[in-house]
């Protein structure tokens, strides 16, 4: 039997605020432990929470980003189970009525968006004396109380690929937005899979696990892979699913269970005593509106029907936000030709660059606009525009310049191309009686030839003109 | 008794103010007493005022052990903050410091304010001013006790369900439970959040005024505060011409003290003598409030109090793993009392029971607050007797929790509509004395302390036997 | 009503050790709480909307302007075992 598998997303994103969201103290970046608390965010006797108006603020751009319903009033809850992370022995979250609810990106329906409190961080601290015979672990509050929204998705994805694909749009999505940092190594933006498979043609659901905090999209890959054949195993040797959280070990690409059974989860919601209901303003949903920026999508649809790019390379650059800046900011200066310098930026840039912001290379978008420029006028052929894009990588600079220091400016028909062409022909008797028979299919040997003599300086187009008139063709 | 603590609080403040006192011997009168205090009233008696002038020109104030107080132990009478300093101190505290009230003392208290007698202190039982072998009320006995001993001019207490106007009834003095919001609750260490307000109790009713009066504000810390919309006015009204008074039918006497009775029905004569009508009202739910408070506030309850985990302040009792340490440090921390109630709050909370008890109670709750809008439509006041009971003796009910508990029938109502209600001394039963409750609608404590002050003046209560 | 064995269970939940004696006492007590609370089960509350919060306050909200924190060693003040500067507890691990 084929089995289709059906998963949900749940994506935990820390926001951009000043402060936490309960409290004044101010987010921690790797400052040392427990130097960003209070009263309030270490869960102190007596103090109290209140919301931060600008975690609401961002909360609402989601929702907006992400067409959802948004709630005119919607209310905390209190989440309560014990941990070392969690000061008040309750998290302040949302339960039944959530920011947002509803929406979708891409193909994906969105189920809720709401807004809660991070937990702590727990450190391992090894062997401790005082605690005879048991290992410790060490709290740091920094991260404590810092703004979440979680997104919640429907289980529209149906594969692991597909998970991933779509998470890198949400990414890029939230950071376009401006709401978070979305780092998923530093555990700005952090998700959780639930997984469960069903006979293909099945509209019945499976029983599902959580898979947990899963923070980079190769780890999110891999992980929704093994549980998927995890399950498929179980069920294929007639078994049945147990439903559990998991987590997935990137180093052996294992799963275990994170919770032992016994201890049945029981949150004990109930709404918060000590926060008001939040009711969205005219005036907070207006500044929300003002502060949503064009959006991956649409960005998209922009540079297919007025840039003329093509569906996949207008995606290509505007999932991803830094090129897509990277590339209106190279459009503005020297007035290149939208398509080329496309897809200069996404066959030859991003290959070089991999995961890095371009923002942050040594290569400015100016720079780029310029080469792309050289290439257009002939003044560098692609293969020597590809060098000098090695070079602006690797040390950063202007083409012009390297070009010019690395000769490798484009040769013309006179003089040093004309010997070239007539060394290669001279070089390869043999090729050169064929091309003059008419058989034109070891062309390619001459202009290699001609491109390692010059160090690819040459036109491709233009040596084949001038061999044919050469030869009298 | 030395003259200097003869005099009311406002009394106090006014020779203060016209130099016919210093303010350093009026607060050594006090520390004095506070540290000679033979009820238990004290967990803490300060050395020095630590601050001065002001509206209140340095007229000293005892502290309920629940308000943080910056360095100064601050343990909500559970064994579990034991030796617990605070480094902050609650805004209703610090507001009266600015007004010129300097800390006197903190006093005792059922542990984290649950309790109806203060025997349920982890340091002691609090002795009743006027019979040591009965209890003072509770949850804030402590404070009723010493500013009837006279050894604090007034103090600050809690009310969740009644702790401020029992205690404040089976003391001989006054006491005051604000519109819920009127008083910030940043750094009151939590019972239970949708219900706890401080207050005053004090010996009069001009005292009352004065220190709500100071206690109010619209705190940025607390998202639930809304200070007041008015000043709060000393009351001088001696009349209650056109007051209608209502006396709800649906409360049961059944379980009253008849010489709580007596008082009451010579309280409302009085009434009539000074211009008021006295008219029945109903309140058809609030014989249910006891069944919903029981849900409502243990359920917060067990909530607030599982910040206390051995981790970051308070007692830890390590017992290996994490778990272990976990239950270990709360039973060993906690008292029966509490135990009792975080249990009954985890149970109304857990899955399956929620909507049978918790949610069932938040509707009943607004039953009970929709009842009093409809009765505020026909009279000013509602009235009854501030308690069933008059003081009982130590270790009387420590066994029947139930019988404690409905020793909050006349208070827990207006708790749970977030109503001010006021307790003033209304004569004796067997030597002990009687209170009676006034309730009016949110934000009356204007009017209230107004009608209060009439009654007082015409009940003429003499609180000066026990303050010696 | 409530039973022995929700007594055990409810301790967990609420991370409560109790003696043998104490779950004995806690279940006759709670029973007869329990019984006296339920009547509020005999109240139509058909239609009734539920109070969680008794006033009506709106816009209580924080401006996002940072204040500052507690120096460390005044949140260190009071705990019972500090460690590699932060608060050491037992591994949860341990019981997992």
């Amino acid at each position: 039997m084929n089995y289709e598998p059906v998963i949900g997303l749940e994506i935990h994103v820390q926001l951009s605020t000043r402060t936490k969201m309960f409290c004044g103290c101010e987010l921690s970046f790797g400052e040392p432990p427990n130097t960003r608390t209070c009263p309030v965010c270490l869960g102190l006797p007596g103090a109290l929470p209140v919301a931060n108006e600008e975690a609401i603020r961002l909360g609402l751009m989601i929702g907006l980003a992400l067409e959802c319903d948004l709630a005119p009033t919607s209310i905390f809850h209190r989440k309560n189970y014990f941990y070392p992370d969690l000061p008040k022995g309750y998290q302040i979250s949302q339960y039944d009525e959530p920011l947002c609810r509803g929406g979708h990106l891409g193909d994906v329906r969105i189920h809720r968006v709401h807004l809660e409190e991070d937990a702590a961080k727990l450190v391992h601290a090894g062997s401790s004396g005082r605690i005879h015979g048991s290992e410790a672990s060490v709290v740091d509050f920094n991260r404590g109380g810092t703004p979440l929204a979680e997104i919640v998705t429907e289980p529209d994805v149906r594969s692991a690929e597909q998970a991933s694909e779509w998470l890198r749009l949400l990414r890029t999505t939230l950071r376009r937005l401006g709401v978070s940092d979305v780092n998923m190594e530093e555990g700005s933006l952090r998700c959780d899979a639930n997984i469960s498979i069903r006979p293909v043609g099945s509209q019945e659901f499976g029983t599902k696990t959580e898979l947990k905090n899963m923070n980079s999209f190769r780890f999110i890959q891999r992980g929704i892979e093994a549980e998927i054949a995890r399950q498929k195993g179980i069920v294929e040797s007639g078994g049945q699913v147990e439903q559990e959280t998991l987590h997935f070990d990137p180093a052996t690409g294992s799963i275990t269970s994170l919770r032992s059974k016994e201890e049945a989860h029981d949150y004990r919601y109930f709404p918060e005593p000590d926060l008001i209901p939040i009711a969205i303003t005219e005036e907070l949903l207006a500044s929300a509106r003002a502060a949503l920026p064009e959006l991956p999508a649409a960005r998209a649809q922009r540079f297919e029907s007025e840039l003329g790019l093509s569906a996949d390379t207008a995606k290509l650059l505007a999932f991803r936000t830094e090129y897509a800046d990277f590339y209106e900011e190279a459009l503005e200066g020297n007035g290149s030709e939208p398509v080329p310098l496309a897809n200069w930026i996404t066959n030859e840039l991003t290959a070089r660059l991999g995961d890095e912001d371009p923002q942050q290379s040594k290569v400015s978008p100016a720079a780029l606009a310029q080469l792309v420029g050289l290439v257009s006028e002939k003044k560098v052929t692609n293969a020597g525009a590809r060098q000098v894009l090695d070079k602006l990588v690797a040390d950063g600079g202007d083409p012009a310049a390297i070009v010019e220091a690395e000769g490798l400016g484009a040769l013309d028909d006179t003089g040093e191309l004309d010997g070239a062409i007539d060394a290669a022909l001279a070089a390869n008797p043999d090729i050169a009686e064929r091309l003059r028979s008419g058989d034109m299919k070891p062309m390619g040997v001459i202009i290699g030839h001609v491109m390692r003599e010059t160090k690819g300086r040459a036109d491709g187009g233009e040596v084949t003109r001038l061999v044919r008139s050469k030869l009298g063709l | 008794m030395t003259q200097v603590r003869d005099l009311t609080a406002a009394q106090a403040a006014d020779a203060v103010r016209d130099g016919k006192l210093s303010a350093t011997e009026l607060f050594d009168a006090y520390r004095d007493a506070a540290a000679a205090d033979e009820l238990n009233a004290y967990l803490y008696v300060a050395e020095e005022p630590n601050v001065s002038g002001g509206d209140l020109h340095g007229v000293p104030l005892a502290v309920k052990d629940l308000f943080c107080t910056k360095g100064v132990i601050s343990q909500s009478g559970s064994k579990i903050l034991e030796g617990y300093k605070p480094p902050y101190t609650a805004t209703v505290v610090e507001n009266l410091e600015k007004a010129g009230a300097p800390l006197l003392g903190k006093t005792n208290q059922d542990e984290f304010a649950m309790g109806s007698s203060n025997e349920n202190s982890a340091f002691g039982p609090v002795q009743n001013p006027w019979d040591r072998e009965r209890v003072p009320g509770g949850s804030s006995g402590g404070s009723a006790a010493a500013v009837a001993a006279g050894t604090a001019p007034w103090a600050l207490g809690t009310d969740t369900g009644g702790s401020i106007r029992q205690p404040a009834a089976m003391c001989g003095i006054v006491g005051l439970k604000p519109t819920y919001g009127a008083v910030s609750r940043f750094g009151m260490i939590a019972f239970a959040s949708s219900l706890d307000q401080a207050g005053p109790l004090t010996r009069d009713v001009t005292d009352a005024a004065l220190l709500l009066g100071h206690m109010v504000s619209k705190d940025p810390c607390d998202a639930t505060s809304i200070g007041r919309p008015d000043e709060i006015a000393l009351p001088r009204s001696h009349k209650l011409d056109g007051i209608r008074l209502g006396r709800p039918d649906d409360l049961s006497t059944e379980g009253v003290e008849p010489g709580v009775m007596e008082a009451y029905e010579r309280t409302l004569k009085l009434a009539e003598d000074l211009g008021a009508t006295i008219e029945t009202c109903h309140l058809p739910h609030a014989d249910h409030g006891i069944s919903a408070y029981y849900v409502i506030a243990p359920a917060e309850a067990s909530s607030n109090l599982a910040r206390f985990d051995g981790v970051r302040y308070g007692l830890r009792s390590n017992g290996g793993d994490l778990l272990s340490m976990y239950t270990h440090t709360r039973h060993d921390g906690f008292g029966a009392e509490v135990k009792r109630r975080i249990m009954l709050g985890t149970y109304a909370l857990s899955s399956g029971y929620y909507d049978a008890y918790y949610g069932r109670a938040q509707r009943v709750r607004t039953l009970i607050a929709t009842d009093f809008k409809q009765a505020f439509e026909n009279v000013d006041f509602v009235v009854t007797p501030t308690a069933p009971t008059t003081a009982f003796k130590i270790g009387e009910l420590a066994d029947d929790p139930l019988a404690m508990y409905l020793n909050d029938y006349f208070t827990v109502p207006m708790s749970l509509a977030g109503i001010p209600a006021i307790s003033i001394p209304n004569g004796l039963s067997d030597g002990r004395p009687t209170g009676f409750q006034l309730a009016g609608p949110a934000f009356s404590e204007s009017r209230i302390l107004d009608a209060a002050y009439a009654l007082e003046q015409a009940i003429g209560f003499d609180g000066s036997e026990t303050r010696k | 009503m409530i039973d022995r064995e929700q007594v055990l269970h409810v301790a967990r939940l609420a991370r409560l050790e109790l003696s043998e004696d104490e779950v004995g006492r806690m279940t006759t007590e709670l029973s007869k709480i329990l019984d006296h609370i339920e009547k509020i089960g005999e109240l139509d509350l058909e239609g009734v909307p539920p109070t969680s919060h008794v006033v009506e306050v709106t816009g209580a909200l924080r401006a996002d302007v940072p204040r500052p924190s507690l120096p460390r060693e005044v949140a260190f003040e009071n705990a019972p075992d500090i460690a590699d500067d932060g608060f050491r507890v037992p591994s949860p691990q341990a019981h997992a």
